[in-house]
């Protein structure tokens, strides 16, 4: 039977948007909410959460981010990058997967960030690709976003982008080569010379009278500032559809309009749409297939179902947010457990949404993950692994490498 | 460089002044000797730990990372012979504020190539994560080569790069203040004639209040600037005690005509420090680390740049080319040492030097690079760093090593004690955030004098 990786989401207080509105029971305090109080965005929190992930064996975990307020959720929230770079060089296995939406940074930041972030946790990073509309970002950044089937063109061209950007250094091109005096070799060195698709003037004041929603071509000539990072490229994780498959490491599913949310071990016999969506999004060329599942859990204190009813009480989720669009699971600790034993072999892995993380992650590092490497269900992530090697992914061939 | 033997301490306008120290990490230039056994990866993140953590053992204020956003050409091919690649300076000091308690860290960034919506939350993202020890270098490189990589690519104007900057910064100190008395971010609205924008911040405001902001510039536009907006400069002044002075009394006037005290700017000038234990080793020493640096490779190299072709056939040994530079003007190349002087008067001027003296290309070259900063021993460069910040010429310096990560050793452990000795520098943090540890006052927007003044 093969591996499930474990991923969770680990953004401000929890993964259902009204988790920072509701008041976390004294029982279930844990190390990191105790010393971190009322502080949701500071440093401490952040170091607790992902050093308790990492010690209970969690492949990755993510970031998710908005340059603009969520129009449910937090209002407050540190850059997803810059937290994933916080924690790289205290952890040492665990991947560190910040969402980055590719129509709001720019593309060549984004791929020097994104290399940095490998370098510093010597090849744990990951791209979670942002998707959907971030409203007020045109604001925001003076000038037009591109919206709907523009911006998943867009979103194409900037994968295509970094891609290359991240190949623009050959492995080896750095020779320090004393005799000739030669720091890099400068053949190993490679001019990108990508443009987008798009019509119009590119982005500048200019374009201040163009409509939101058009999609400004852009150009990037490259080399990157960065050399090759130590997985060659970050690892891709992208919700399926978002990306042509083959531009994706880890394609996120979660269930159709018309498919029930909720999943139970019984609901995964036979053809379940969970076997449907992972085997769509094989087809379409994803190395791996993670399920996305959103999970309230039962506490010392409250059944789930009155947990869940709380939460949605607070704030109902959004369509299309990352909690409306994954998977249901609420009930105890053993349920999910069995769950995420059925889910063997239908899906490469599952990142679970934690309700509350002071909550739910509590209970899923202290219950389910043990249980499930009792199992030997869950891969453990070596020390100085990188993600590609704990995802079994090979490290990516430079397009720009002679003979390649 | 200045002796120490000046005025006695009680005639200083600054008698009890510190030396505030910085350490700059690797710029893109030949300074950093990569040939050396004893250099380390530059981009091994380890490499930057171990300076960050050295400078903190040696009760730095700063950690500073440049930046350079597209690879340096010279006569249209990628410049090789120098250190070359490095990390985005955020990402790379947000890792480096998980392993550090007190240092602050500078990341350098460019006002014309990025969205101040999306730099102000990255920035306030560091100071957050760090404790109130983060802070902004603002620099303001515009040309559209640097733009080709970039969604807007040569679009600003030269001269309005210090209107970008001075608007990119007031919408990022709107955006660092736009909380309500419960904390709650509000609406910011900022239009000016290059910055337009409607945004509400998601970053709460750090332990520093905002992080702190340097500038590198140093025409008389950047020095306005600083004047107005900026709280450092990280000058070009760090050699000639009497020019340093000059620089500092005219940032002072400039400060003063901005509206503000005019201790308010701190100068930190680039400097680098060559110790020995006594001055002939101290000599000795320097005179090694410049043929280092400047490796035959790297004389034909710069002797190029001023001809305006690739000479890199020559023989470094040999004459200079007799012919005149194919150029009017020396090249716009990054890192160009003279950029924009008339290229065939500096070749004759080196020729007829050459001739004189009977040197090769690389004797010419090497006689040329004037020797930058401190060459003495622990005691004497004390004295010297002592002098300057006492004498009001800087009130620090910003080191960069000629080798990493092992370069800053023997300043922290040699020459730091020299000046605890002599009452110059802090024997321990008294404050937490890098604003604390510079003596600064709150942020200029905080302030009420200032807000009338602009008014
Ligand atoms: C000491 C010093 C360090 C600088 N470091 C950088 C740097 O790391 N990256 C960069 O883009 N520009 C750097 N600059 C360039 C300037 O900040 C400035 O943007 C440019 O020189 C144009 O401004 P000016 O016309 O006022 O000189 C530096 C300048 C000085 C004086």
């Amino acid at each position: 039977m093969s591996a499930l990786h474990l991923a969770v989401e680990l953004d401000g207080r929890g993964a259902h948007p009204g988790a920072h509105l509701v008041d976390t029971p004294p029982l279930t305090r844990t190390a990191w909410s105790d010393t971190a109080g009322s502080d949701d965005v500071g440093p401490e929190r952040l170091r607790r959460a992902v050093a308790a992930a990492q010690d209970a064996g969690v492949t990755f975990v993510t970031f998710d981010d908005s340059l603009t307020p969520a129009p449910a959720g937090p209002a407050l929230r540190v850059d997803a990058v810059t937290r994933a770079a916080f924690v790289a060089p205290v952890t040492s296995r665990i991947g560190l997967v910040p969402l980055v939406h590719p129509g709001v940074t720019e593309p060549f930041h984004v791929a020097s960030q994104l290399a940095s972030l490998d370098h510093a946790s010597r090849g744990r990073a990951g791209w979670l690709v942002g998707s959907g509309d971030v409203p007020g970002a045109r604001a925001a950044l003076d000038r037009p976003v591109a919206a709907g089937d523009d911006l998943r063109d867009e979103t194409a061209d900037v994968a295509r982008t970094l891609a290359a950007l991240w190949d623009s250094w050959e492995d080896d091109a750095v020779v320090r080569d004393t005799a000739t005096g030669r720091f890099v070799d400068r053949e190993r060195l490679h001019k990108v010379d990508v443009t987008s698709g798009g019509s119009g003037a590119t982005a500048s004041p200019a374009t201040r009278d163009v409509p939101d929603g058009v999609r400004a071509p852009f150009s990037v000539v490259g080399p990157l500032i960065v050399p090759r990072g130590p997985q060659g490229r970050p690892v891709v994780v992208a919700r399926a559809g978002v990306l042509p498959g083959t531009a994706v490491d880890v394609a996120l599913v979660g269930p159709g309009a018309d498919d029930d949310a909720r999943l139970t071990a019984a609901s995964l016999a036979g053809d379940s749409w969970v076997a449907r969506v992972a085997a769509q999004a094989r087809a379409d060329g994803a190395p791996l297939v993670v399920l996305d599942l959103a999970v309230v859990l039962d506490t010392a204190d409250a059944g789930a179902p009155a947990r869940a009813a709380e939460l949605d009480a607070a704030t109902a989720p959004l369509p299309g947010s990352a909690w409306a669009s994954a998977a249901r699971w609420s009930g105890s600790a053993s349920g999910l457990v069995e769950l995420l034993l059925t889910l063997r072999g239908v899906v490469d892995g599952v990142r679970v949404l934690p309700a509350v993380q002071d909550v739910d992650l509590a209970v899923l590092v202290r219950d389910v993950l043990p249980a499930l490497r009792v199992a030997r269900a869950v891969p453990t992530p070596r020390p100085g692994a990188t993600l590609r090697d704990t995802l079994g992914l090979a490290r990516p061939a430079n397009q720009f490498a002679r003979g390649a | 460089m200045s002796t120490a033997t000046g005025p006695s301490s009680a005639d200083y306008p600054r008698p009890h002044a510190h030396v505030h120290l910085g350490v700059f990490f690797q710029g893109v230039n030949h300074t950093t000797i990569w040939s050396d056994p004893a250099s380390g990866s530059q981009i091994d993140f380890e490499t930057f730990r171990e300076v960050a953590q050295t400078a903190e053992r040696g009760l730095f204020d700063a950690f500073f990372l440049g930046e350079g956003l597209r690879l340096r050409e010279q006569n249209g091919l990628l410049h090789d012979l120098d250190v070359v690649g490095r990390p985005d300076a955020i990402t790379q000091l947000s890792a480096l504020a998980a392993v550090t308690r007190r240092i602050g860290l500078v990341a350098t960034q460019n006002v014309t190539y990025n969205d101040p919506a999306d730099l102000a939350r990255r920035l306030a993202s560091l100071d957050v994560l760090s404790g109130g020890r983060g802070a902004w270098n603002i620099v303001t490189t515009d040309n559209s080569w640097t733009g080709a990589n970039f969604r807007r690519g040569g679009w600003l104007d030269h001269e309005l790069r210090y209107v970008r900057a001075a608007e990119f910064v007031e919408a990022a100190q709107a955006l660092w203040d736009a909380f309500d008395d419960e904390g709650a971010p509000v609406e910011v609205r900022y239009a000016g004639r290059t910055v337009e924008l409607v945004a509400t911040p998601t970053v709460p405001r750090s332990a520093q209040g905002h992080p702190v902001l340097f500038q590198a510039g140093d025409s008389p536009a950047g020095r306005d600037f600083a004047a107005s907006h900026a709280e450092v400069i990280f000058s070009a002044h760090g050699t000639d005690h009497a020019d340093a002075l000059a620089f500092a009394h005219d940032v002072r006037r400039r400060t003063v005509a901005a509206g503000r005290p005019e201790d308010d700017v701190k100068i930190l000038p680039g400097t680098q420090i060559i110790l020995g234990a006594t001055p002939d080793e101290a000599r000795e020493k320097a005179r090694w680390v410049k043929e280092q640096q400047v490796t035959p490779a790297t004389a034909l190299s710069l002797i190029g740049q001023v001809w305006g072709e690739d000479l890199s056939h020559l023989d470094p040994d040999g004459p200079l080319p007799e012919h005149d530079p194919v150029v009017k003007a020396i090249g716009e190349t990054r890192g160009t040492p003279r950029p924009g002087r008339d290229a065939v008067a500096v070749a004759r001027a080196w020729r007829e030097r050459a001739t004189e003296q009977g040197f090769s290309i690389r004797e010419l070259v090497l006689d040329q690079e004037r020797q930058r900063g401190f060459v003495g021993t622990p005691s004497s460069v004390a004295d010297e760093l002592a002098h300057w910040v006492r004498s009001g010429a800087s009130d620090g310096f910003n080191l960069t090593p000629w080798v990493v990560p092992g370069g800053l050793d023997d300043v922290v452990d040699r020459l730091v004690p020299e000046l605890q000795e002599r009452g110059a520098y802090r024997t321990e943090y008294t404050g937490t955030t890098l604003r604390e540890h510079l003596g600064l006052r709150a942020p200029v927007p905080h302030r009420r004098t200032l807000v009338t003044a602009d008014a």
